[in-house]
Order: C-alpha cells, then sequence, then structure tokens
C-alpha cells in the first residue's frame, strides 16, 4: 500500500506533544484503564491537562523529581497498571537514566515513558537540549525505543502501545512541526520501518521531525541536484528493522542517516554498526548534532546552523553522491 | 487502641523461627561463598515478623493478587529473603546453592530478581530504588482500590540516596497511608558506621518534617517487632493519613559475635571455623534470650 506523505497534502502544522495528551484522553473516554505520571510541566490548557482535570484520580503528580517519577511509574505497573509517564525528555534520559534503566527495563514493566522536546526543541541552551537520549536507550537492554514521525503517528504509537507487553520509550519533540502522514490509514508496527517516498539512487533513514525535513530535502535533491532519494522512517530505533536496511542497500546501494540528536550512537550509530558489519561499500553520511554543545539560538536557526534543514541535507548528500 | 500486650507465644514462636532462619542463612552463605551476612543478620526478626505473622501472605501462592507486597530496597540483602522462601517449603536449600549464580541455570543471585524468584516483588540491587517503586505501587493499590499494604524495607546508608527523599516528600504529599516504610537502621554501611560516612540523624525528625508517622523501636527484639506491626493502622484504598515509618534499630551482624558492628562484615563469603564460631554464637544468644522470655 502506497504511503500518503508530505507530497500528497498541503502543509499541516500538528504537535506530536499536543497529540500524545489527545490519544491518552480519548482512550480514558473510551474505557482504557490505565496511570498516568507527570512533572511540573504540563500546562492545563493542553490535552493532556484536560486528561488531569478529567481523571484526577489515576493523573499523579510528581513535581519536579523525575527520577522519583520514574521509579514510581514502575511500582505502579508493578501493582497490575499500564502506565504512561511524560517526563521532559533531557531529564527523562540524563537524569533518569537509572530508573529507566533498572526499574523500567530490567523489572520489566509496562510503562510508556513519553519523552518530550527531543533534540533542541526546547531552546534554552544545553541543559534543555535533549541529544544523548538515543546513544543511552540504545544500550539498555529490554527497552523499545519509538520515535513517532508526526503527531498522527504519535497518536497511533501510544493507543498500540497500551496492548504492548514491556517497556518503551516514546520520544516526541516540543510540538508545532508538519505532519509527515495524511492520515492513520497505513500499515504501523513496532519494529517495522516504512518507504515513506521511493526513490532509486539513496536511502535517507530518518526517524521523528527528520522524516519531514529529510523528504523536503528529497524533493531539492530530485529537483536541483537530478538525484532519486528514498526516504524511510525508522520510526522504531529499537529493534531497528534490519530487513529495510538490506533492502534499501540492495536497491538503492548509498545510506545517509538523519537524526534530532547527537551523531555519536543513536540511529546514524545504529544504521552503521549494522552496515559495518554486514561489509558494506556504499557511500555513507550521518546527518544529525555535531560533538559539541549546541549553539544558542531559536531550534530551527540551530539545525539551519548545523545543516540539517532541508537544503542542508540536500547539499551534504549532493557533496556525499558527488563529492 | 494502641495495644501493649503482645501474644507471648507468638513472640517465642517468632523467636525460633528467627534462630533457624539465621542457622539455614550462615549454613547457606558459607556454601555458595559470597553475600552480605551484616545486613541479611540485622533484618531477620522484622523479615520473619512480616512474612510468617503480619502479612497478608500465602507461601504456596507468591503471587496471590490481595498479598501485602515487601519491597526489599537493600536488594543485597536477598540471601535473608532466600532463606525464609526455603524454609516456608517454595525450594529446597539444596536448589538454592545449586542455582546459585550458574550462568544460564541461574535462578538465585546476590542481588533479587524477580524473574528468576516468583516471590521477589522487585528486581534490586542499586540502592535509592525501593522506595520510590514502593511508592509507586501505594499508589497503583489505591487506584485500584485494594486494600492490601506495601512494605519497603531500606538500609540506613542507603538513606544518602536522594530518590529517597524524593519519595519521602511524594509518600507525605500523596498521604500513603497504606505504605510502610521499615529503615533497617543496622548503623554501618560498607566501610564504616554511618555516622562518619554520611550521618542520617536526627532520623525520626527528618521522616516528620516530611509527614510522615514515625515509631522507632529495637528492631532485633521481636517483642518490640511483634508490638510495632500489630499497631499499624488498618490499611484501605481509602486511607489518606501520613504514611508510617518503621525505625528499626538493629545491630549489623546481629548474634554473631566476631560480626557485630563490624563494617568488613557487610559483604563476602565465611570460611568453615567461622561458620562454627556464628552457629555457636546464634546459639548462644538465643539461650540466653530463651532464659529470660
Amino acid at each position: 500500500m502506497a504511503v500518503k506523505s508530505t507530497f500528497d497534502f498541503d502543509q499541516m502544522l500538528s504537535s506530536a506533544r499536543e497529540a500524545y495528551g489527545e490519544e491518552l484522553l480519548k482512550m480514558a473516554e473510551e474505557g482504557y484503564e490505565f496511570a498516568f505520571t507527570y512533572s511540573d510541566n504540563v500546562a492545563i490548557s493542553s490535552s493532556a491537562g484536560k486528561l488531569i482535570q478529567n481523571y484526577p484520580e489515576r493523573c499523579i503528580n510528581f513535581g519536579i523529581a523525575e527520577p522519583n517519577q520514574v521509579g514510581a511509574s514502575a511500582g505502579l505497573a508493578l501493582s497490575g497498571m499500564v502506565v504512561y509517564s511524560q517526563v521532559f525528555g533531557p531529564f527523562l534520559s540524563l537524569r533518569t537514566a537509572d530508573q529507566i534503566h533498572t526499574d523500567i527495563a530490567y523489572n520489566d514493566v509496562n510503562v510508556r515513558l513519553i519523552g518530550t522536546h527531543a533534540g533542541v526543541t526546547a531552546a534554552g541552551g544545553p541543559t534543555h537540549n535533549c541529544i544523548a537520549d538515543l546513544a543511552l536507550y540504545r544500550a539498555i537492554p529490554n527497552l523499545i525505543i519509538e520515535v513517532p514521525a508526526d503527531a498522527n503517528q504519535c497518536k497511533m504509537a501510544i493507543r498500540k502501545s497500551f496492548t504492548h507487553d514491556g517497556p518503551m520509550v516514546i520520544r516526541i519533540d516540543r510540538g508545532g512541526s508538519p505532519l509527515v502522514y495524511a492520515d492513520t490509514d497505513y500499515e504501523y508496527e513496532f519494529g517495522k520501518a516504512i518507504e515513506t517516498l521511493p526513490g532509486t539512487d539513496l536511502s535517507i533513514i530518518s526517524a521523528g521531525s527528520c522524516v519531514y525535513w529529510s523528504l523536503m530535502a528529497a524533493k531539492i535533491l530530485k529537483d536541483e541536484y537530478g538525484i532519486s532519494a528514498r526516504v524511510i522512517d525508522m520510526h522504531t530505533i529499537k529493534p531497528m528493522d534490519y530487513e529495510m536496511i538490506d533492502k534499501c542497500v540492495k536497491e538503492t546501494g548509498n545510506i545517509i542517516t538523519v537524526e534530532e540528536a547527537s551523531i555519536n550512537g543513536g540511529l546514524g550509530g545504529g544504521v552503521a554498526e549494522y552496515l559495518c558489519e554486514r561489509g558494506f561499500n556504499g557511500k555513507f553520511k550521518r546527518i544529525g548534532l555535531p560533538d559539541e554543545f549546541a549553539v544558542l539560538g531559536d531550534p530551527d536557526e540551530i539545525y539551519k546552523y548545523y545543516g540539517m534543514d532541508p537544503e542542508g541535507i540536500a547539499k551534504t548528500i549532493n557533496k556525499v553522491m558527488n563529492g | 487502641m494502641y495495644e501493649y500486650n503482645i501474644d507471648i507465644n507468638t513472640v517465642r514462636e517468632l523467636e525460633d523461627k528467627a534462630y533457624k532462619i539465621r542457622h539455614d542463612l550462615l549454613n547457606f552463605i558459607y556454601r555458595i561463598g559470597m553475600g552480605h551476612l551484616g545486613g541479611e543478620l540485622s533484618m531477620v526478626e522484622m523479615a520473619v515478623a512480616l512474612y510468617y505473622k503480619y502479612m497478608n501472605y500465602d507461601p504456596k501462592n507468591p503471587k496471590w493478587e490481595e498479598r501485602d507486597r515487601f519491597v526489599l530496597s537493600k536488594g543485597h540483602c536477598s540471601e535473608t529473603l532466600y532463606t525464609i522462601f526455603s524454609d516456608m517449603g517454595m525450594f529446597t536449600m539444596d536448589h538454592m546453592v545449586e542455582h546459585f549464580e550458574t550462568l544460564d541455570t541461574a535462578q538465585f543471585g546476590m542481588h533479587s530478581n524477580r524473574k528468576y524468584v516468583p516471590a521477589i516483588e522487585v528486581s534490586a540491587g542499586s540502592l535509592g530504588h525501593g522506595l520510590p517503586i514502593a511508592v509507586g505501587m501505594a499508589l497503583g493499590a489505591r487506584l485500584q482500590k485494594k486494600a492490601w499494604r506495601t512494605f519497603v524495607m531500606v538500609g540506613d546508608g542507603e538513606l544518602a540516596e536522594g530518590t529517597n527523599w524524593e519519595a519521602i516528600m511524594a509518600g507525605g504529599h500523596h498521604e500513603l497511608g497504606n505504605l510502610v516504610l521499615i529503615i533497617d537502621k543496622n548503623q554501618l554501611s560498607m566501610t564504616g558506621f554511618t555516622r562518619d560516612t554520611m550521618n542520617i540523624d536526627p532520623l525520626a525528625d527528618k521522616l516528620r518534617a516530611f509527614n510522615w508517622d514515625v515509631r522507632e523501636f529495637d528492631g532485633n527484639d521481636m517483642y518490640a517487632v511483634c508490638e510495632a506491626l500489630q499497631n499499624l493502622p488498618p490499611s484501605s484504598w481509602e486511607s489518606r493519613r501520613k504514611p508510617i515509618c518503621l525505625i528499626s534499630n538493629t545491630v549489623k551482624g546481629r548474634d554473631v559475635d566476631f560480626m557485630e558492628y563490624n563494617w568488613k562484615w557487610h559483604g563476602g563469603g565465611i570460611a568453615k571455623e567461622q561458620l562454627e564460631e556464628a552457629l555457636e554464637s546464634i546459639k548462644k544468644r538465643y539461650e540466653q534470650r530463651r532464659s529470660v522470655r
């Protein structure tokens, strides 16, 4: 089934951060039984805020104490509940790494950690940048890492995760990102990547908001450089869809990765590890945040500065292909 | 109403059991060659009183839904629990020794793992994790309208971990009347007295300031332990009251002369001659206790 991507409809902005709350609210109204734990950063005006107001008994505020929030979420799950836990992304990964490792993954509990503000989208400088999380999560056994490409996919991840057995991290950005898919009418499974745009010269493997940027970059590559780029939405970073990588290698030869995180150890790192062990000899490049604390500024400007906007991605890819 | 008169026969029976658990535990540690005897010996009275008398618990069905939960945050002391589970008939001592940290046939490890041992509620080992998890369990009982209670045992050295204080704050804030925090205050951590490594006193004042109902007693005196557990307020999912903190003042290495107050017995194995001396010591202490009660 062909996927209807951004090219098929006018650009629409939406927010995965708003979407997770909307979907949880809807699920609560439909009778799904779950607990929601959160920190002192959920706006009452948001959908998650409405969930909290309408279902106060199952929504628990832990103030500004993320390790306790994540540990207690494990306890709630051990008592028999499915738990959704929203934490500001940089603090989820760095402050509660110990709890994710030991309380959630090692204890194998049904907690869905929702890490918001991926990459540099929180603004406010490196204390609020979420760049090390993918590398960290990848090294923790028994943890599914899901990075929805847009708000609609985020809703599917939230709903699908209810019946998934085991721990999971769902990583989303701050919000206000364009929709990648027109609707939810396509096959979506954890661990199964999506070919979002067909192409023959190379494959851009991406996740999260970067899927949209990659699609835009593919358009520029086609229009300005005559390069046909395939775009893969690798929404599950772990377990990674190696079959899809094999298919891309076979059919397009060259691989580029784009991610809203440090280029060290995340999506690009995972793809590179796999390719190297397979004796890959095509062209390869990781695009992402470099190994430095990011410059200060507006998130869109920062991404542009590091060549992660569509033009920057296209330029880098052209250089890799023809340089 | 507070009950001062604890049935003396119950106390004697539990003391007999505590003696047997110490005896089996020492033999177990001798056979597997590793353990954390200091903290495992200090917690015996409390663990015995809970599992054999005061917890709503069915050893034949350790996953019974209505059971009270016991979370051992000081997960390095899990051999005391294994010994109790063995005594309750869940598995034999030989079986435990045969499957202790034996790679792919392992069913028991130095740090408790709930996947291997069904009676273990939480896989633990890293300190400062048990109390936040227990806060979540108590909240879970409340959300699901369950009457069961959550007990969590932490060590006093462990209280230097900041996560405990986040959880203590949350327990008081959410008025978790169905949560009981037991502090096995055996005064020592791995390399010395807690008052020297990181002083946690005045502990009761600290907990009270965080809105906990604190009760303090001699945690190696079975009568005092029974009195504390018998006087817990009834547990109900509706109860919103101060959570309970039992400061159980104990002695690390309790009842083994050469281990008491000696941080060197925090971890490790025990040699044959030491085992014999230790067994002599716990016997002597048990007889002394029996002579007055």
